[in-house]
């Protein structure tokens, strides 16, 4: 239960961010909390819902299960930072068009993972994208438009 | 202009949840906010001999800490808000923090406020409880049994109500040729909302003001209960909801933790959030499902059915939770004939006390258990009388023109064309194809089968004398007030509080569609208690045939208004005025018209109105519905069970669904998907043990299944359109039936599978285990 702070300094959306934090701050508290960008949100304890994933240094990351001290001096991409000039990524575009959400909560997270699959995978075929949303769960959608929002994207993306 | 009722527009909600910018409970951040914790009973049932808190309470950072003993008195019991008639109901208080004894593991034993959240949760860890430990009740017929330790000292046999409804069939039974039996367990389920519960509170001690955001699916229903439980009154307390990251009834109850949060935002001047984590929600969020049901089916050779007889033992875990007792008696207990013309029925419900986490309505509520009962024992009928499940489906489905039908059990079924739904379903499965190919595998050594659900289910609650005469403690009507900017744009308000549904877009296509206008130019207005007139929420798949009637009424409100002045504007009597594609125009003559906009100025100009006509474009409505609705469907269900290793693959889902008018394809579309996967989630995979001591075994989500993505095939989904007759929209509500329908279709398609090995039944989860042993011990 150490209370010492220590200070850290992230690229967050390409922004630089510095603060003292406690060595225990989970990232996705940082980011939250501290940073005020709540559109990462927290949906289990066990790292297995997805909901806080981020791109740290541009790879997926669970954020529940990073420290902030862990982050320093890295790259944070999170949900507030996929569109760019004004423009939704096109994986946002594909949840838009897709119905790729409910309410949303999973979201900002599934889209991250999505963004890391395709990152890996440009050009999945529907059971590769099932597969490769294995870390998220979604209570809303039952996941079909899900998959169809992630190819939107992967064929958007292809050009 | 093209109407947009019926067109599948994007969700005009989404361009900020996808940017981050979605208003979640917790993502409330107040200036001097303080966190609060709260320790749970790690006990199922114990007394509490004494608390020492002196060690929190000086940890560096805490503010204050709470009991049970500190909060008696400041913040009455919760109370439970549906109280069937007739039904002997026991309603033994539920204290907002446990003061004697503990009765389940994560009751709420004290509360610990802190200046971080960090901090609140360590301090729990300094809490001293001192618990003598109790004996413990955890299956409910255990809990009937004799001898069986007491929940509560004042209901000594832990019975909390029993219920019936029908009368005695026993005459269908002394007619039958044939009588089937079978004794059904719907395990408990967790509805794990993504969004974990979470409350924040604000009060203003000079204007004495509260204000209490929090994960709700019904605002209104909260600010009615917390107004008792806090002793302020409604006026002075204000409840937002905007985002809520889904509820499927979890959201429906009242919880002593947002009391508590409330509480302490008044005592400590500061505000308060409190967000639960994922092992609290698993303990301390309402449960679903958990009951035990002996069914008796009466019927002959022909495949006729002749009676229908159920008992069921409903665990309602420690506590009656806020709408509790109406899932397993009017919810359940009044549509177990299902789509079926049984003229003979009788339902008995037991509601039982034991230590476990309070259960309320989860997706469904009732009507899941009662297709399950209903579809599983069509199936085993038509085995023990040899014939085929879709025949006998035929035969005793109700005749579409015998709408509206009335039950042995005393509801009015609006309207249905069911055996329209069955065909469109086998033309999309190609049955006799289907049985051919399951032949020939079979001698191959592969196993496929096919599952039927033809359901009905009871929706869009409903009729505020029905919900008095059932006894649910208030109202089902819902309100809308529809606002006419003197630009021509439009605010909506709604009393029905959707969290996921989708009813931002499809409310603005009910109002663009009737005025006309581009849907762009309606905004819609929901989960708070300040902006919106009144409201009973979104459950019950309610939302848009009654939230969404509210607003077809206040619609045409305005335009009888308009067209009035429409009519002065262009010198001609109302009667020849018509109304089209946002244009009042003259009968037959095009060239004399005014636009939607133009009257909504005048309106406001109020220059030259017509005599009696006030000022101003907006109206309220108050929809109370006549009649509940009724969507039904028929879902089939292909699966392949490989034998060696007791896996189950989903093949083929084909959902074919009534809910009238479709408003929005893809959100319908959307809502059958996800509706389907919490219901194979129960059929295959989820289900939350307890030991015996009452420990929650399956606690997280790494010991409960919780559905994926890899699991499932494509869906393939369609519909047939039987209106609704009594509201203006014709709809049915459409948030519920996957997952109504799809558990018994999964169920029934394994059972078909595995038929060479003698299977008639199989206890759900359909686990791979359960599954290998039936294959295996044939073989052995
Ligand atoms: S919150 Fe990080 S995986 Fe669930
Ligand atoms: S959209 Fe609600 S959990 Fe995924």
């Amino acid at each position: 239960m150490t209370t010492t702070k220590t200070v850290v300094t992230l690229k967050v959306n390409g922004v630089e961010r510095t603060a003292e934090v406690e060595p225990r701050l989970l990232l996705v508290h940082f980011l939250r909390d501290v940073l005020g960008l709540t559109g990462t949100h927290v949906g289990c304890d066990t790292s297995q819902c997805g909901a806080c994933t981020v791109l740290l240094d541009g790879r997926g990351v669970k954020s529940c299960t990073v420290l902030a001290v862990q982050a320093d001096g890295h790259e944070v991409t999170t949900v507030e930072g996929l569109a760019r000039d004004g423009e939704l990524h096109p994986i946002q575009e594909g949840f838009w068009e897709k119905h790729g959400l409910q309410c949303g909560f999973c979201t900002p997270g599934a889209m991250m993972t999505a963004v890391e699959l395709l990152r890996q995978n440009p050009n999945p075929t529907d059971e590769e994208i099932r597969e490769g949303l294995e870390g998220v769960i979604c209570r809303c959608t039952g996941y079909e438009n899900i998959v169809r929002a992630v190819k939107y994207a992967a064929e958007r993306m292809r050009g | 202009m093209a109407s947009v009722f019926g067109t599948a527009i994007k969700r005009r909600e989404d361009p900020r949840l996808i940017t981050g910018n979605g208003r979640y409970t917790d993502d409330v951040q107040l200036p001097g906010m303080l966190y609060a914790a709260i320790l749970r009973s790690p006990h199922a049932h114990a007394r509490i001999r004494g608390i020492n808190v002196e060690k929190a309470k000086r940890h560096p950072g805490v503010v204050a800490v709470f009991t049970g003993r500190d909060v008696a008195g400041k913040v009455a019991p919760i109370p439970t808000a549906w109280l069937p008639p007739d039904s002997n109901i026991k309603t033994p208080a539920h204290p907002a923090l446990a003061v004697d004894s503990v009765r389940y593991v994560g009751d709420g034993v004290a509360m610990v406020v802190a200046e971080s959240r960090y901090v609140a949760r360590d301090a729990l860890e300094l809490i001293e409880v001192d618990y003598e430990v109790l004996p413990a009740v955890v299956d409910p017929e255990k809990a009937m049994e004799k001898g069986a330790p007491a929940v509560h000292e004042e209901v000594p046999d832990n019975v909390a109500f029993h219920w019936q409804a029908g009368s005695d069939p026993a005459s269908a039974f002394q007619d039958a040729e044939v009588v089937v039996r079978h004794r059904f367990r719907q395990q408990r389920l967790i509805p794990n909302a993504m969004e974990p519960r979470s409350a924040v509170a604000q009060y203003n001690a000079g204007s004495g003001e509260m204000t209490v955001w929090v994960t709700s699916q019904n605002p209104h229903i909260h600010r009615f209960l917390l107004s008792n439980i806090l002793g302020i009154p409604e006026h002075k307390l204000r409840i937002v909801a905007v985002d809520v990251g889904g509820g499927f009834g979890s959201k429906i109850p009242c919880y002593a933790d947002e009391a508590l949060v409330a509480l302490a935002a008044k005592e400590l001047g500061r505000p308060v959030k409190w967000t639960e984590d994922r092992r609290e929600n698993f303990l301390a969020t309402s449960h679903g499902r958990d009951e035990v049901i002996y069914a008796e089916l009466a019927g002959k050779r022909d495949g006729t059915m002749l009676g229908l007889r159920i008992r069921m033992v409903a665990n309602m875990g420690a506590y009656l939770s806020t709408a509790a007792p109406g899932v397993p008696t009017i919810l359940f207990g009044l549509i177990t004939v299902g789509p079926y013309r049984i003229p003979r029925a009788h339902t008995e419900v037991y509601g039982v006390f034991t230590n476990t986490t309070p259960t309320d309505a989860y997706r469904g509520a009732g009507r899941p258990e009662a297709t399950y009962v209903i579809e599983r024992m069509t199936d085993l009928f038509a085995r023990e009388i040899g014939m085929d499940v879709v025949e006998v489906r035929k035969k005793n489905l109700i005749p579409a023109e015998e709408f509206p039908y009335t039950t042995a059990l005393g509801l009015q079924y609006d309207s249905g064309n069911y055996h329209g739904a069955l065909q469109k379903a086998l033309e999309m499965v190609h049955y006799e194809e289907f049985r051919k190919e399951q032949e020939r595998l079979r001698t191959q050594g592969r196993y496929i089968g096919l599952g039927w659900s033809t359901y009905v289910e009871i929706c869009g609650l409903g009729p505020s004398q029905i919900a008095g005469a059932v006894g649910f403690q208030g109202g089902l009507w819902e309100s809308a007030a529809v606002r006419v900017h003197p630009g021509g744009k439009v605010t909506v308000f709604t009393g029905a509080s959707p969290h996921g549904q989708g009813e931002e877009t499809t409310f603005a296509q009910i109002v663009a569609d009737r005025f006309g206008i581009p849907v762009e130019d309606v905004e819609v207005v929901h989960g708070d208690t300040d902006r919106i007139p009144m409201g009973w929420g979104t459950y019950g798949s309610r939302a848009t045939p009654v939230g969404g009637s509210a607003l077809a009424v206040a619609a045409d409100r305005i335009l009888e208004k308009a067209r009035k002045i429409a009519a002065h504007m262009l010198e001609v009597s109302e009667e020849d005025v018509e109304f089209a594609d946002g244009k009042f125009q003259v009968k037959g003559v095009p060239t004399r018209q005014v636009t939607f906009q133009n009257v909504v100025l005048q309106a406001h100009l109020a220059w030259n109105l017509p005599a009696g006509v006030e000022p101003g474009l907006e109206a309220q409505a108050f929809y109370d519905p006549v009649n509940f609705c009724y969507p039904f469907g028929a879902h089939a269900c292909v699966v392949e069970v490989d034998v060696e290793t007791g896996q189950i693959k989903v093949l083929r889902y084909v959902a074919v669904d009534d809910c009238g008018p479709v408003i929005n394809p893809m959100i319908v579309e959307g809502q059958v998907h996800g509706g389907i996967v919490q219901g194979m989630g129960q059929a295959l995979w989820e289900g939350a043990v307890y030991d015996e001591q009452g420990q929650l075994v399956t606690g997280s989500f790494m010991d409960y299944a919780m559905p994926k993505a890899r699991f499932f095939p494509s869906f393939e989904t369609a519909h047939t359109v039987t209106p609704a007759p009594h509201n203006p929209l014709g709809v049915k509500g459409i948030g519920e039936t996957g997952t109504i329908a799809a558990t018994p279709a999964v169920v029934n398609a394994v059972v078909d599978a595995l038929a060479p090995f003698g299977v008639a039944d199989l206890e759900m989860p359909l686990t791979p285990e359960k599954i290998w042993k039936i294959t295996h011990g044939r073989d052995a």
